[in-house]
């Protein structure tokens, strides 16, 4: 593995399921009275929003406190930022008070990856987001949730996703997780479908490792699991299609169309959802829906991702090899 | 792995045979049950990997004897050792904790080679996290001594005095497709 975690694209397949196994044993510890492990004892990790965010930033908290690092959570508002520093300058405070890893969500696409090749910083750098590039710890928890439903949780192990038929339906212009789902999906072996009005697939997606359509209900009869994307209205600066009616007419998840799906299939949202929008009520609430198991699963793929970068003196290997006695 | 495959082929020589392996074992529980006077409230865990295969073949002979169901399980030691910074992180394991829990239990930790002490020790502080056995014991097969720790077992297969410069090996019919223990020597360079 590498020593940051940019894109999704930069994963290997043996790296990604190491993650995914090593996530299926972090999951057991939400399970245990204590639920605490000593492994990142005195690693210092800085959580820096420059973005908005609930679940993704809770969640990574959740994950550094459950193996012990040191917490610092930094946001934009409030902070010298809102007087005008540099992400350069940020940088070098956070590098001079001696932090091990930084967890970054940014608006502007590349952030993270400046962050990691300026030299400005020392530390593992894992991006949690930025513009509309990559969500990477995101598609590795919607691979661990679609792993544990399609192939299941023990049989999973050491497995990818191959075969599997994988539908992201919905604003895939704006959409980080849509890129880091389609690279991590492909990279696991699954064949992964867009659907969305041609004003929401962006250029350049025929060099993308996927199929386009633009017709929902001829693709729901043969998918595995369907990722209904947030329409991203704060993204939006122009008419993307004439109605949010008629939207989610054509491209919204209701009873009816959850019904066309194989008995099998899920249906997933990275959330937050928009109720009404792409995803109705009463798909939101069933069984097939698993957006809260993708918000625990989220909590064990990211005690997994830093354990792999911060547990040991570099980052881990895959596969490993044991060591005699 | 590999290095050692070709390493021991013409250098390891074995020290306990399958056989030796199943008689070492039966002991153990024999000393288990006369120990805890009967067993009632012992859970064995082994210690992954080939201490769980240990842990297991364990069980089914003390339930041989005492006639009752022995809960078995595993703990994975990875993320309370204390070399953890000086290697890329490994793998994790599987830890099992039988249903009804640990707390006022007789847990018996069972590994393959007792060396160091150090495996024992973060075994120890991740006993810590899931419960509070009313005793915690050590069975192992081979004692190889070098202790850094001021840990002792109490059911040991074979003590095996051996200079820092030899290896030794434990192979399982279930991880490796036969029993045996192997006496070795470390190439010089390492």
């Amino acid at each position: 593995m590498q020593r940051h975690l940019i894109s999704a694209a930069d994963l290997t397949r043996d790296d990604a399921v190491l993650i995914l196994d090593t996530a299926e044993e972090m999951a057991r510890v939400a399970d245990r009275p204590i639920k605490k492990l000593p492994t990142l004892r005195g690693r210092t990790v800085v959580n820096l929003f420059f973005e908005d965010s609930t679940r993704t930033r809770i969640s990574f908290e959740a994950a550094e406190k459950r193996l012990s690092a040191d917490v610092i959570n930094f946001s934009a508002k409030g902070s010298s930022v809102s007087k005008g520093e540099s992400l350069k300058d940020t940088a070098q405070t956070l590098e001079a008070m001696g932090v091990d890893a930084v967890v970054i969500r940014h608006g502007a696409s590349g952030a993270p990856y400046r962050l990691a090749t300026s030299g400005w910083i020392d530390a593992a750098v894992i991006n949690a987001g930025d513009g509309t590039h990559q969500h990477p710890t995101q598609a590795l928890l919607d691979a661990f949730t679609m792993r544990r439903r399609l192939v299941g949780r023990d049989a999973g192990l050491g497995r990818d996703l191959a075969g599997k038929r994988v539908t992201l339906v919905g604003d895939v212009l704006h959409s980080r997780v849509a890129r880091s789902n389609v690279d991590l999906l492909h990279t696991l072996g699954a064949e992964v479908t867009l659907v969305a009005p041609p004003t929401l697939i962006p250029v350049g997606v025929e060099s993308w490792p996927c199929e386009v359509s633009y017709d929902l209900d001829s693709t729901l009869p043969k998918c595995d699991a369907v990722m209904m994307l947030r329409v991203q209205r704060e993204r939006m600066n122009a008419a993307f299609f004439p109605t949010e009616r008629e939207y989610s007419r054509r491209y919204g998840l209701d009873g009816e169309r959850m019904a066309r799906l194989p008995e099998h299939a899920i249906v997933m949202h990275p959330g937050p959802m928009v109720r009404g929008m792409e995803i109705t009520a009463e798909v939101a609430d069933s069984d097939r829906c698993t957006v809260v198991e993708q918000v625990a699963n989220g909590v064990s793929i990211r005690m997994a991702v830093l354990y792999l970068l911060l547990g040991g003196n570099e980052p881990a290997a895959a596969p490993i090899r044991t060591e005699e006695k | 792995m590999d290095t050692h495959a070709h390493l021991s082929a013409s250098d390891a020589r074995p020290v306990l045979e399958g056989p030796d392996i199943a008689r070492v074992l039966t002991r153990i529980a024999h000393e288990i049950v006369e120990r805890a006077k009967g067993a009632d409230d012992v859970v064995l865990l082994g210690i992954p990997t080939r201490g769980v295969f240990l842990a297991q073949r364990l069980a089914a002979k003390l339930e041989q004897i005492t006639d009752r169901a022995i809960p078995v399980g595993s703990l994975d030691i990875t993320m309370y050792r204390d070399d953890l910074r000086m290697h890329p992180p490994r793998a994790l394991a599987r830890t099992e904790i039988p249903g009804d829990g640990l707390d006022g239990k007789l847990v018996v930790l069972v590994d393959d080679v007792l060396f160091s002490g150090r495996t024992i020790r973060a075994a120890l502080d991740a006993l810590n996290d899931l419960g509070r056995p009313r005793a915690v014991q050590l069975a192992v097969l081979v004692d190889r001594g070098h202790r850094e720790l001021p840990i002792r077992a109490d059911y040991v297969g074979k003590n095996l005095p051996t200079s820092l410069r030899e290896t030794v090996k434990v192979q399982l019919a279930e991880e490796d497709g036969r029993d045996t223990v192997l006496l070795g020597v470390k190439p010089a360079d390492q």
